[in-house]
């Protein structure tokens, strides 16, 4: 049997237990080996993306000691994916470190491009919105890019119209950034904020009920600005949706 | 003041940052829909990319052969290492033809040598002759966009302006009015400025000549009307062969104002009779840049405004904010090159977001040079010391699981104990309220209803 490695990001763990269990649980009913290594922390991007990549060595030997021994590395996290194998390094097994960076796999893109799976049981009876995290459209090519003229396809996408009862509406602005840039959501405040409140308007105008989307950090940021707005529009990450049986009375936060 | 302090100054006026960012984005649909026109958008991308790539890694030899060309064609050349010697080539030129009054069309580089001060200084007067420019004048402002510099005036300002110094009626504010009016000034302007100062948007090694590319035919009108025609060019400007223009026409207009092409596309080979043509190529800062390995193809820029168009930080925070001539993503990674310490806080002025990459029609790994020019930025002391303390902390916590359980738990207890002292401790909760905190981490949950489970 394949084995996987769990990878969920250090936010993800402390902050959003549900989507990481969904998660796992979407992985586990594919009958795949899953494990999730307990002494993993955070890819390092918060610290790369400040400029102190050179920081990062901690959380690299780390990485790579909880999950060379897997077939494939899966994280439900665009961002934390992408970090991961584009800066996945090591002083003195580098090889390793860039076999180990290849085998590690966003959750949308391991179910469609490493399972190809071609139906899901999983209902979710509302209208939904999806957001792009711009590391999983732009940096893993989750779908086809507003600014390219390339053909149009979707990997979240077609893994949403597998869900019964779903219905996908559509956004003014397909793909713009919600402005959560890691740190830059303190540091730029103003801009981020404004940006969020932009991208959430978009998605409450559009009728949507739950804004979803393959990175949590953008969906914590956008539930930031919806709650401060006492808006009915909820987030949900993507897997909590794909493995939702009992749609009606999901409770995404517990 | 950093891009962040004059970016919340922006966003205090809400309904302004709307208007700014939607007036930018409807530029960027028009650029969308006149890319997908073109068969082959993204192949034209690669060659014109691939052109660059062959200047830059070329350009002394480059430059020379422009150099040559363009003396037989009698035209007169001059090198400026930096603005200061820009500035005082032009002024000898003026002075020795005796002349007290130029007129200029649109040329970034004459913003970045900050020439309209210096030659004022001398007492010689500039009229800017591009419309966005002209306003930006009399309004003494700088641009804050590199194709439309007037961006962030709304045409109301642009009538009080036009009222105050055009003699239009007050309260005019129909484009087409002001535009007819800025037109007859300009006319006479034209007709008594004997020197004309352009830009150059290509020039051509193999022949020597050059191309400028206006939307008002305004260089042409300067230039042909004048005794002196002076173009300032940055080296970076060349292309190798006449037949490499069609490729960087064909994109110019469509990636940055979603034209199919500029209204004018004035070739320029040689002075007519009895004129003189003088151009100086300047360096200013640009050949440092060609040293740096992960930031020279920053070079290969045509300044079509493109990836300040959909930038979701540009448009929302507005030109001025990033201080520099060229604002925007390119502008980020463009200034720390002159001074690290001045411009530090700009490539922090983003999301990654990668859309400025996608949208560039010569390929720039704009996004991808915004990271590492933090990385450099920070190796070389010019990030905060506060945030520097912060990072070594983090890495400390993240590198041993256990400090970063420990470091999980109380964060957590905090968050749920005392939500509000927590939202008063960061800026997250200006605008957003803080995640609620869980009792239990998935690890927890995994450890009982996995580990525990299966002993
Ligand atoms: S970096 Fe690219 S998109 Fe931006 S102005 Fe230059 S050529 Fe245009």
């Amino acid at each position: 049997m394949m084995t996987v490695g769990l990878f969920i990001p250090c936010y993800m763990d402390q902050l959003y237990p549900n989507a990481a269990i969904a998660t796992l649980e979407l992985l586990e009913g594919l009958s795949l080996d899953v494990v999730y290594p307990l002494h993993q922390t955070c890819c390092g991007q918060p610290l790369a993306n400040s400029g102190f990549s050179h920081l990062t060595q901690g959380c690299n030997a780390l990485f790579i000691e909880n999950f060379s021994r897997f077939d494939y590395v899966v994280c439900p996290s665009g961002s934390c994916a992408l970090h991961i194998k584009e800066h996945l390094s090591s002083l003195n097994q580098q090889e390793d470190a860039t076999a180990l960076a290849s085998r590690v796999y966003e959750l949308v893109e391991f179910l469609t491009d490493v399972i190809k799976i071609q139906a899901l049981d999983a209902s979710f009876p509302h209208k939904v919105s999806l957001h792009h995290s711009c590391h999983s459209l732009r940096g893993l090519y989750l779908a086809q890019m507003s600014e390219l003229s390339s053909p149009t396809f979707s990997k979240p996408n077609d893994l949403l119209n597998m869900v019964d009862g779903l219905e996908l509406v559509k956004l003014e602005r397909s793909d713009e950034c919600c402005g959560f840039g890691g740190t830059f959501c303190v540091f730029e405040e103003a801009v981020s904020a404004k940006m969020g409140k932009d991208r959430v308007d978009d998605h409450v105008v559009s009728g949507s009920e739950y804004i979803t989307s393959s990175d949590m950090s953008c969906l914590m940021h956008m539930e930031g600005i919806l709650k401060r707005n006492h808006s009915a529009t909820k987030v949900i990450h993507i897997a909590e949706i794909l493995n939702s049986k009992s749609a009606p009375n999901i409770e995404p936060k517990g | 003041m950093d891009h962040a302090s004059l970016a919340s100054t922006f966003n205090k006026d809400e309904p302004r940052v709307d208007w700014h960012d939607e007036s930018l984005w409807w530029v960027r649909q028009k650029r969308d829909l006149q890319a997908r026109s073109v068969a082959d958008w993204e192949v034209l991308r690669e060659v014109a990319s691939a052109i660059k790539n062959n200047v830059l890694a070329n350009l002394g030899t480059y430059l020379q052969a422009f150099e040559s060309h363009a003396i037989k064609r009698g035209i007169v050349v001059h090198w400026a290492a930096d603005a200061g010697e820009h500035n005082a080539i032009i002024h000898r030129i003026l002075e020795e033809n005796r002349i007290t009054a130029m007129v200029k069309s649109k040329s970034m580089l004459t913003e970045e040598c900050g020439l309209n001060a210096y030659l004022a200084d001398r007492g010689i007067h500039v009229v800017d002759s591009d419309l966005g420019e002209r306003i930006l004048q009399l309004a003494d402002e700088r641009p804050s966009h590199i194709v439309m510099p007037a961006i962030h005036k709304k045409k109301e300002e642009i009538g009080e302006l036009f009222h105050e110094f055009l003699g239009t009626p007050k309260g005019e504010s129909d484009p087409q009015r002001l535009t007819e009016a800025a037109r007859l000034h300009l006319r006479e302007v034209f007709l008594t400025r004997k020197a004309a100062l352009t830009g150059v948007n290509f020039a051509i090694a193999e022949t020597g000549e050059f191309v400028v590319c206006t939307n008002e035919g305004n260089a042409d009108m300067g230039a042909h009307l004048s005794d002196v025609h002076i173009a300032s060019m940055g080296i970076e400007k060349l292309i190798p062969q006449r037949e490499h223009l069609g490729v960087f026409l064909r994109l110019l207009a469509r990636s940055g104002t979603g034209q199919p092409i500029t209204t004018y596309s004035s070739h320029f080979s040689g002075p007519r009779q009895g004129q003189q043509m003088h151009i100086v190529i300047v360096d200013n800062g640009r050949s440092t840049q060609l040293g740096r390995a992960d930031f020279k193809a920053s070079l290969k820029c045509i300044r079509c405004g493109a990836c300040m168009n959909t930038c979701p930080v540009y448009r929302r925070s507005g030109g001025y904010s990033y201080r520099t001539t060229v604002a925007g993503p390119i502008g980020s990674i463009l200034a720390p090159n002159l001074d690290m310490r001045d411009y530090a806080d700009l490539p922090f002025a983003s999301t990654l977001c990668g859309s400025c990459t996608n949208v560039c029609p010569v390929k720039i790994d704009i996004h991808e040079q915004l990271y590492k020019w933090r990385q450099v930025l920070a190796k070389e002391g010019h990030v905060a010391h506060s945030k520097s303390l912060l990072m070594k902390g983090a890495a400390a916590v993240l590198s041993r699981p256990s400090w970063y359980q420990v470091s999980g738990k109380l964060l957590r207890w905090f968050l749920r104990h005392f939500p509000k002292i927590a939202s008063k401790f960061t800026k997250w909760s200006d605008h957003r309220e803080l995640p609620e905190a869980p009792k239990q981490t998935f690890a927890g949950w995994y450890k009982q209803n996995r580990v525990e489970r299966n002993g």
